[in-house]
Formats: structure tokens, sequence, C-alpha cells
């Protein structure tokens, strides 16, 4: 048989495209339900983590169901509307590109200790590509009780730092409100200060992520205004 | 007839030193540089380009006497991209923590140079077997250099080796610095710059003539 003849070429690329196609078609929807399960295992231990609880594979979704109390969604009036939260959340970024007043928006509730924490989602984005995350409001709807964030690919060593238990940890105890307004917390470069708002220093070397993890912080929290009661 | 004759034992260790697809062939720079400022994504990465390349070298060594010539690079492409995606997928399902740091880079395997080098230099050429061997080798080569690149660059660069402090914090008491420098893409190059230099020191043959 001629190799080189047109139709021995196109029945080869026509046979190996289909092969190809069932390949990648059976692989993706028998991998499907062990990834998505992952997704939301990996959701949970993000979402605890903003509490300060350390999670892993095998006991997120324990303590996931231990800690956090309730889950649902409000609009950008502060008001309840109907949906499933965690859904919503998955798909975060879709909803933070819709027009504000039709955006729904979840907020869990969480008991650390007796008291009540307010858990409420963050996505922006960072040097190269998306970054988000959670941060977790005491009772007063404003104090920082803890905070995470993820990213998809910033420099590992600078930008990625944003993963790191340092500089989540310098959102301790800090607030995004001042006398009932709301202000945000600000990320600067390491020496800089603001009075007039609550800050943390940004990543020395990082400085396009730490900016982003600021407009991220304002963006996000700023559409939860009505339903945190600040202006 | 031994596994390793002594042609295959060549075709395994010649990419190791004299023929090494990076620093003698100048082939996969670009993840050379992308993935190397920390040595864990480092040695996830060269695992992943050992497997990739050892088994489309089989595959397209398998299918050799069948490829139409004017399409070999697409069907190269396609056996590639179809090994890297199944990885991807793979990873994702069950290592999750993985698949989420390397993130874009498994699917820049696809763009490796060495890959389309060894399917077009060696897998169309030879009997599945050897070819198994030449992937393994060339993955091999190409892992060592990233590793070694990897491993100076995080150690100057944070202070840590796989996430672990190894300075020790008295250094930085005593004015130590880590240096920035090491983490941005440039050094990269330069670290692999050093390691030819060192290289052909020790090897007088590979040294170019300038006469």
């Amino acid at each position: 048989m001629n190799r080189e003849g047109n139709t021995y070429t196109i029945v080869y690329a026509a046979v190996m495209v289909i092969i190809v196609a069932v390949l990648l078609a059976f692989t993706a929807e028998s991998l499907k339900s062990r990834q998505n399960q992952n997704a939301e295992i990996d959701k949970k231990t993000q979402l605890l983590r903003s509490i300060r609880i350390s999670s892993n594979a095998d006991n997120a979704d324990n303590l996931y169901n231990q800690n956090i109390t309730d889950s649902y969604l409000v609009n950008t009036n502060g008001e309840r509307v109907d949906g499933d939260a965690f859904a919503v959340d998955q798909e975060f970024d879709k909803e933070m590109r819709k027009p504000m007043e039709e955006r729904t928006l979840p907020v869990y509730e969480a008991s650390v200790e007796g008291s009540k924490k307010y858990i409420l989602p963050l996505y922006g984005s960072g040097l190269w590509g998306p970054i988000w995350g959670y941060v977790a409001l005491d009772e007063d709807k404003s104090t920082i009780y803890g905070a995470t964030f993820g990213h998809k690919g910033e420099t590992p060593g600078l930008g990625a730092e944003i993963d790191t238990k340092w500089f989540q940890e310098e959102f301790y105890d800090k607030k995004i409100s001042r006398d009932g307004k709301f202000t945000s917390v600000a990320v600067l470069k390491a020496g800089q200060t603001r009075t007039d708002m609550d800050y943390v220093d940004g990543i020395s070397g990082g400085t396009i992520t730490s900016q982003g993890v600021d407009e991220m912080l304002k963006h996000s929290l700023e559409q939860y205004k009505a339903f945190l009661g600040l202006q | 007839m031994s596994l390793l004759s002594s042609r295959n034992r060549k075709v395994l260790v010649d990419p190791l030193s004299k023929s090494n697809p990076v620093i003698i062939l100048v082939l996969g720079i670009c993840s050379a540089l992308a993935v190397t400022a920390k040595l864990e994504p480092a040695l996830v990465m060269s695992i992943s380009v050992i497997v990739v390349v050892a088994f489309s070298n089989v595959i397209v060594s398998l299918l050799r006497n069948t490829i139409p010539a004017r399409i070999r690079i697409i069907v190269q492409l396609v056996v590639v991209a179809t090994l890297v995606t199944i990885v991807n997928e793979v990873l994702k399902a069950f290592a999750y923590d993985v698949s989420k740091q390397l993130s874009v880079f498994v699917g820049l395997i696809i763009t490796n140079c060495i890959l389309m080098g060894r399917l077009e230099a060696f897998a169309l050429g030879n009997k599945p077997w050897p070819a198994f061997i030449d992937g393994i080798g060339n993955g091999l080569g190409y892992g060592i250099i990233l590793v070694i690149v990897g491993f100076f660059r995080e150690l100057l660069g944070s202070g840590t080796l796989f996430d672990y402090q190894i300075i020790p914090s008295s250094f930085y008491e005593a004015g130590y610095e880590n240096n920035g420098l090491m983490i941005l893409p440039p050094m990269a190059l330069i670290v692999v710059a050093c390691i030819i230099w060192v290289h052909r020191i020790m090897n007088k043959d590979l040294q170019e003539d300038n006469n």
C-alpha cells in the first residue's frame, strides 16, 4: 500500500483523531467524579483554614460538618436569597463577572469556641493569574478572625508567598471598617503606614501580587457592605 | 540477549553527560527557567517529563512504519498532547496538591523541545525498547540539570530546600540576606551557564575550537 498517497494520509489522520478523542473522553469521564471530589475537599480545607483549623484530605469533610454551622446566599442589598452557597462559591469567579445587582454572594457561618464567625469568599487577580481566598470575621462583622489566600500560578518565593502562614497571620485582628464605614484592609509595601485604615505589610519582591490581594479584599468585601451593616 | 546491550547502555548514559539535552543540545531551556525557583516543582516536573518522553518515544516507535512522512510532525504532536493531557487528568484525580502546584507547567510539557527532538531523531528510526531507554535517558539528563539548578536557586534565593529552612537563623542575625535575584528567571540561565562551564572544563573534548 502506498504510504505517501493522499488517501492513506487522510484515512490515517482521521482514524488517529477518532482514537485519541475516544481515549481522552473516556479518561475525562471516568476521572471526573474523583476530580470534583478533590476540588470540593480543597475548598473545604481552605474554608477551615480561614477559621484557623488545619485539615487534610481525610478529615476535611468531617471538620467542615462539625464547624460550619450554616451557609446561605445574600444579594448585594444584604437580603437572603435562595440557592446553594457551596455551589455558587465553586464558581465564584463567574459570579464576580455579573452586574452588581444580579450577584448572589455566599456566606458561611461557623462556630468557633462558642462564638459566631462569618466567612466570606474573595476573588481577584494577581500577577500571572487568578488569586482567591476567604476572610473570617468575628461576630462584630468587622474584626478579621482569620484569612487564607490561594493562587493559580504566582512566582514561587515571591508572589506565591501569599499562601503561607506568616502572610495570612498578619491579618489577624485587623478591622475592615472604621466608625461603621467600610475601609477594607490595605496591603502596603513594608515600611509604609496608613492612618485612615488598618494595613498589613506586603511581600517584598511580590509587589503586583500584594497589590492584587489589596484590590481583591476591597472589591470582594465591598459587595457585602449591606450584609455587614456598613456604609 | 541482555536487556541492556552495550549499545543500549550508551543510549541511556550518553544523555546524562556527553549529549545532555539541556547543556549540550540546549533544548528545554524555557522550562528549566520556569519551574526551578524551588526544588520540589523542579523534581515533579522532571519525573513528569521522564514519563511523557519515554512513553511517547515508545508509541511513536511502534507506529514508525505506518506514519505518513508528510504528517509525521502532526502525529507526534498528537501523541505527546494526548499523553500530557492524560497525565494532567490523572494528577488532578490522584495527586491534587501536586497538580495544583504545577498548574500550567504540565500542559507546557507539550512544547518542550526535548520531546519533539527525541521523537524526530530517535523514535522514528528505532525499535520500541531502545526508544524507551532513549526517552528515560534524555528525561533523566534533563531532570538532573533541573534539580541542580533548583537546588542552588532555592538554597541561595530562599535559604530553604524542599521548604525546610537550611540556612540557620544565626546567619540572618549576623547580616546574611537571601539573594532575591536567584528567584527571578534570569538567574536560572546564569546557573545553567555555570553548569555548562564546569561541565566543559571536565570534558575537554567538548570545548569548541576557536581558531
